[in-house]
């Protein structure tokens, strides 16, 4: 069970003066239960490769497989895939719509035909599940919710769906401190629940805390993969092709550069403590 | 499903025609059209072929872009088309079932189809070589005698200028909140008409509110520069007539001779 894509090139504005080539043949597979996170700056692809997972985009060439089945199988309807793998676009918020968080969070699974049973039971799975207080929040329109509030709804409105994937793409982006902790603190949940979460950013920081695997693209292509810590060792070509690490590996590095003996392979701030705590005693041993 | 709208777009190259006094140009275009209904034998249409060709080969516009701005209207020239062909009365020619082919409307057909396009094209030939921001200070500067009589030309150009500038943002966020709804399930293709109208109310709200909170965010930007309007503006570009611009005088002077030549003494 897996999303898998084979060679998978995609064009902008083919056979115009415009033409550009947004994807370049990518081969990659995201097993389920798996948490990996797709990195790369403005315009390298991000957004095109994960319109594919869904059928949003179809595939011109090359091959996207949703648990092994072709997602250009005519037999297979899109709305199957669209419900197994959840899109979350940029900014959600924006696409909120109804008059209630109830009736816009089951926009989705009315689409599915499902029971009015089944509904409730949904949208109150995805609610409780983004951390809300569902008879609390229910009846408020969408629109008197705050920034993070109204970002929890709009991804409940995709979880509604019971997705066997959840896609994210820049989920923290215009978020304050406490919004983003928030989030990205749901999204860790959700993937403890058993949902196999994509995490496309270009926040360095979230990205190193939380996923287990990671895609680099640039201009189209997968430019390195691999596990964060790996991907990071990497700084020098990361910040070549417009990326930035985490702020910690650049105060790893440093330190190292100073001559402070550590290991510059920490990502996250309780990773770094404890290396350079560990160090400062082994000084002081001495 | 808005990308391959090309009338009204801006087609942003070098040119003489591009450089030309936005003003002139909007005159040019106002008399090209008043010669397009003046003309009332078919070999003449040839001298507006010969004008409209010479205009944009030196626009440096691809040809193709400006055949490509009569698709969004092909239905409306065929309509015309068809419904004079079988609506005028005169000499039948040729008889299908219940319909009339008659001489008269084949000519009046014709007529009417190639007015529409070469009508299209030629207005396509102002947008395509003027950016939005000089066709507004052309029309402003144009209509400035009429603030006398209470005409807020200042504040037309304005709203027109913002307008035009809002077109391409909005669209690129109506593609965006349909693909959002889409990975929602929504399905805006088949159905019957009603079902499909229902469909568009996720599309519409989300777009009206986007669009309300982007007016007030740069109403609120030209207050914080002191936008206050039209009195006492003044402006970065002064547009001036040069010597290209009488150039463009003397062929237009040219070409509404000619067509107005043949139609006297023809």
């Amino acid at each position: 069970m897996s999303i898998k894509t084979e060679k998978l090139s995609f064009y902008y504005s083919q056979g115009t003066p415009f033409e550009t080539k947004a994807l370049d043949e990518v081969s990659i597979e995201i097993e389920k239960g798996d948490f990996v996170g797709i990195i790369g700056h403005t315009g390298s692809g991000k957004s095109t490769l994960i319109q594919h997972f869904n059928g949003l985009i179809m595939p011109e060439e090359g091959i996207v497989k949703i648990d092994e089945r072709n997602i250009k199988d005519k037999d297979l309807k899109i709305k199957l895939i669209r419900q197994k793998v959840g899109l979350v676009f940029q900014y959600p918020e924006y696409q909120l719509f109804e008059e209630t968080v109830y009736k816009d969070v089951s926009y989705g699974p009315m689409n599915l035909d499902l029971d009015s049973a089944e509904i409730d039971r949904r949208v109150r799975y995805a609610l409780e599940l983004v951390g809300f207080n569902v008879d609390d929040i229910k009846d408020k329109s969408p629109f008197d919710l705050s920034g993070g509030q109204k970002r929890r709804v709009a991804i409940a409105g995709v979880l509604a769906m019971k997705p066997d994937y959840l896609v994210l793409d820049e989920p923290t982006a215009g978020l304050d401190p406490a919004g983003r902790n928030e989030i990205l603190s749901r999204i860790r949940q959700l993937h403890e629940s058993g949902i196999t979460i994509i995490l496309v950013s270009h926040s360095m920081e979230d990205v190193a805390r939380l996923v287990k695997y990671i895609y680099v693209m640039y201009k189209g292509k997968i430019h390195m993969e691999g596990d964060p810590h790996e991907i990071y060792k990497n700084s020098e070509e990361l910040k070549r092709i417009g990326l930035g690490v985490p702020q910690v590996v650049d105060v790893m590095k440093a330190l190292k550069e100073k001559g402070i003996d550590v290991d510059t392979n920490k990502l996250t701030v309780g990773e770094a403590t404890e290396e350079i705590l560990k160090v400062l005693r082994s000084r002081q041993d001495v | 499903m808005f990308k391959n709208i090309t009338i009204g777009q801006h087609y942003p190259v070098e040119s003489k025609i591009h450089n030309l006094d936005p003003r002139l140009k909007l005159v040019i275009t106002l008399l090209y059209i008043i010669t397009l209904f003046l003309i009332n034998k078919f070999p003449v249409y040839l001298v507006v072929v010969v004008f409209l060709v010479l205009v944009v080969k030196m626009s440096n516009v691809p040809v193709k872009m400006v055949i490509l701005g009569l698709r969004p209207i092909l239905i409306i020239i065929m309509v015309t088309f068809f419904i004079n062909l079988f609506m005028t009365a005169g000499e039948v020619i040729w008889q299908l079932g219940p319909l009339d082919i008659t001489r008269e409307g084949l000519r009046q057909a014709g007529f009417m189809a190639l007015r529409l396009m070469l009508l299209i094209m030629g207005t396509s030939m102002l947008t395509l070589t003027t950016s939005p921001i000089l066709l507004t200070d052309g029309i402003e500067s144009l209509l400035n005698p009429f603030k006398k009589i209470g005409l807020p030309a200042h504040e037309l150009a304005m709203m027109m200028t913002i307008a035009l500038r809002f077109i391409p943002t909005l669209m690129e966020e109506t593609e965006k909140i349909m693909q959002a709804q889409k990975a929602r399930g929504a399905d805006f293709e088949s159905g019957n008409l009603i079902k499909r109208a229902k469909s568009l109310v996720p599309l519409l709200v989300p777009l009206f509110v986007s669009s309300f909170r982007r007016a007030d965010d740069l109403a609120m930007a030209m207050e914080a520069r002191c936008y206050r309007g039209g009195e006492n503006r003044t402006r970065m570009r002064k547009l001036a007539i040069n010597k290209t611009d009488y150039g463009a005088m003397v062929i237009t002077a040219v070409y509404i001779a000619a067509v107005v030549g043949l139609r006297i003494f023809w």
